[in-house]
């Protein structure tokens, strides 16, 4: 299993060197992103157990923080996209130390409210440029490579990606992550058991809203600048839907449901117009309805009854 | 030596002219225009599927009337009023799919996001749909073209010819954010300057659904005009509230930023007696009606100014590639701004250095209920305002391209 497991990696990283060759890059670099921002995400539903409905906030802060330090303070780009991180990364602490107080669905709407001031903040702030957004960001240069050219930035971005999403993996599999496991499926039994579970869910709370933060101020480097769109809870709601679509849980499902999400919307702007936003509707009616799992979970569970091994 | 050189020279250009001439040097052979715009969101009635249509009729009476020799080619697509969805489209129609020009753009934070694709990829947009002037001022740059309308021409074209019809007294109903704040400094400024007075302004949320008490403010500060530094359903649920509230027609209301699909959505009950400033109407004139019926032919629907603005935007992109002979960015642009903008939709319209086509506006009222007489009969035409003056001028730009 772990054999196959590395190989299917490798595979991976090897589609993802060759993806900007075969694929639009900027069109990559964008599903890239998004697979970072669901990943994260996934770290809290998927193992954490925890639904947050504010991730928005932490994506388009990052956007805005870090467009804010490459076009006016003229910073290098490397510490603009660490800022953007870090700042998401200081308001997810902050979200945390509220939110994690709570669970089930109160934790949900007390994020979503956070968020939701996140949003006017940013909409009424004279720095974010208001509905307009922050435009025109320059990409600038990382250890003397110019970003301007789209292919350059595409491996910039696959390997912030990449990294990013080793240190999910690292977390899931380590001993920190197996407790966060243990709080997801039993949490009072965790706590008996002595681990001081409010740390561990604000640490999973600050790792997850950080690399959401990543995500965003990346993706604000890809199209250069950073609108209202990125704090909107209609991207809250969108980053559940791939996770959900992809299997939650699944190390791999968040990257595929960002996938499928980030190409429809993308192919089918020209081709059906109106229907986009129902076509989306319905996937998820039909991702709940009839294959709870997501589609990596349903592949997944396909394969082991395949080979008839026990789950 | 030198003379030998000239006489090359010369050649060469004559050669080059006569080639120009006797056919159109456009790359590939063909002249793709993507429609950009919003399909299913807020802005699809006015944007939406009729400038696809709008620019198909124009492709289509180009083709007719000039018979040109390359092929034109249109494409479209629903930006979901996302400044991402708007810039990766862009970036990839120009890359990949050799899209010549992109059009249209309603909301301005997809326009402004595509203003800098097209730069960094020296290629052409027209603009008919976003409001914000940004687009020729701070953001400016010489592939652009802002075509049907801006908010200072609709905000101050209002301010000003309601204040001189006698409607000396303001209250400002504002959208907290910055384009409401910016609406409601425009005009008062408007307001003031032509011997009004404004009473005061009040600020609701935006998006905001319960105007009660802001409209009762309105309605206790006496003011003859209300004005709505709002957009979108903010206006039309401020109008809908406004009429419950008995405020109007005692009070008048002037819509800063109001397009005829929201008075259609609305009905002339609850709008009758607004002022409101637009770049077109169908009803202006037998030119204006004629090809606004073929538009309805089409489309089931009276134009709105930037469906109009987007068939007049194309056609003047197409002749002026015919007559530049080039699809060239630079050329075509210069093409452009040479020749003045003549149709049905502008009179001598005239694109200026910062990008901004100027061309006359128009003060409307809605009609009474009983004073529409058929279908879509909503407006009476109280004032042209000139193109001079109806634009900011170029005095007050702050686009680097203006030379002072």
């Amino acid at each position: 299993m772990t054999v196959n497991k590395n190989i299917g990696f490798a595979a991976l990283f090897l589609l993802g060197l060759l993806a900007p060759v075969l694929i639009y890059p900027v069109l990559v670099m964008k599903v890239l992103c998004f697979a970072l921002f669901a990943c994260a995400f996934n770290l809290l539903l998927g193992y954490t157990g925890l639904l947050s409905f504010g991730h928005a906030a932490f994506f388009g802060l990052a956007a805005y923080a870090a467009g804010h330090a490459l076009k006016v303070w003229e910073l290098p780009t490397l510490v603009g996209l660490v800022f953007g991180t870090v700042s998401a990364a200081a308001l997810g602490w902050l979200f945390g130390l509220l939110a994690i107080r709570r669970q089930g669905i109160y934790f949900a709407m007390i994020t979503l409210a956070l968020a939701q001031m996140v949003f006017f903040f940013l909409m009424q702030s004279s720095f974010t440029g208001g509905e307009d957004g922050l435009q025109g960001v320059p990409r600038g240069t990382l250890f003397g490579l110019d970003l301007a050219d789209d292919m350059t930035l595409y491996y910039v971005v696959f390997i912030i990606c990449a990294a990013a999403f080793w240190l999910i993996y690292r977390t899931i599999n380590s001993p920190f992550g197996q407790v966060l496991k243990a709080i997801r499926e039993n949490e009072p039994r965790a706590i008996s058991l002595g681990y001081d579970v409010g740390r561990y869910k604000l640490l999973a709370f600050v790792l997850s809203a950080g690399l959401a933060g990543l995500a965003g101020a990346t993706k604000m480097l890809v199209f250069t600048f950073a609108s209202l769109t990125d704090a909107h809870w209609h991207m809250s709601g969108e980053v559940v839907l791939m996770t959900i679509l992809g299997g939650m849980g699944t190390v791999l499902g968040p990257v595929v449901g960002a996938g499928v999400i980030v190409s429809l919307q993308s192919e089918l702007a020209d081709k059906v117009g109106s229907l986009v936003t129902v076509i989306m509707g319905a996937i998820f009616v039909i991702c709940v309805m009839a294959f709870r799992r997501g589609i990596v979970g349903e592949a997944m569970a396909l394969y082991r009854r395949m080979v008839g091994e026990k789950v | 030596m030198k003379t030998k050189r000239i006489s090359l020279a010369v050649a060469t250009a004559v050669a080059a002219f006569a080639t120009g001439a006797a056919q159109a040097q456009v790359s590939d052979n063909v002249v793709r225009i993507g429609v950009l715009t919003d399909m299913s969101g807020a802005y699809s009635d006015l944007a939406g599927q009729g400038t696809v249509v709008a620019a198909n009729m124009a492709v289509e009476d180009f083709i007719a009337k000039q018979k040109p020799n390359f092929k034109i080619e249109v494409v479209s697509a629903d930006h979901q009023n996302k400044g991402d969805i708007a810039s990766n489209k862009a970036r990839e129609w120009f890359d990949r799919d050799k899209v010549d020009i992109v059009t249209e753009l309603v909301t301005t934070s997809t326009a402004l996001a595509v203003q800098k694709v097209a730069k960094e990829k020296n290629k052409l947009v027209l603009m008919s749909g976003p409001a914000s002037t940004r687009i020729t001022n701070e953001d400016c740059n010489d592939v652009t073209v802002h075509w049907t309308y801006d908010t200072y021409a609709v905000a101050n074209g209002t301010a000003k010819a309601v204040t001189k019809q006698g409607g000396k007294t303001w209250f400002f109903l504002t959208a907290d954010y910055a384009f409401g704040h910016s609406l409601e400094k425009d005009a008062t400024d408007v307001v003031n300057g032509n011997g009004g007075k404004v009473l005061g302004s009040v600020r609701h949320p935006f998006p905001g659904s319960d105007f009660s008490s802001y409209l009762l403010k309105a309605q206790a500060s006496g003011a003859q005009v209300i004005g709505l530094a709002n957009a979108g359903t903010d206006t039309t649920n401020s109008i809908k509230q406004a009429a419950e509230f008995g405020i109007t027609p005692k009070q008048s209301l002037a819509g800063l930023l109001m397009f005829i699909t929201d008075i259609h959505s609305l009905g002339l009950k609850s709008t009758q007696g607004m002022y409101l400033t637009e770049g077109f109407y169908w009803d202006l004139n037998e030119e204006t009606r004629a090809w606004s019926k073929r538009f309805f032919e089409r489309h089931k629907r009276m134009p709105t100014m930037v469906q109009a603005g987007e068939y007049s935007s194309v056609l003047h992109y197409l002749n002026a590639v015919k007559a530049a002979g080039t699809d060239d960015t630079q050329k075509v642009m210069a093409q452009m701004k040479k020749t003045p903008v003549n149709d049905f939709f502008a009179k001598n319209g005239k694109i200026r250095e910062d990008g901004r086509m100027v061309h006359d506006m128009y003060l409307l009222q809605v009609k009474k209920p009983e004073e529409s007489k058929y279908p879509w009969d909503y407006y009476n035409v109280r004032a042209t305002i000139p193109a001079a003056e109806a634009f900011q001028p170029l005095a007050l730009s702050k686009c680097p391209l203006v030379k002072k």
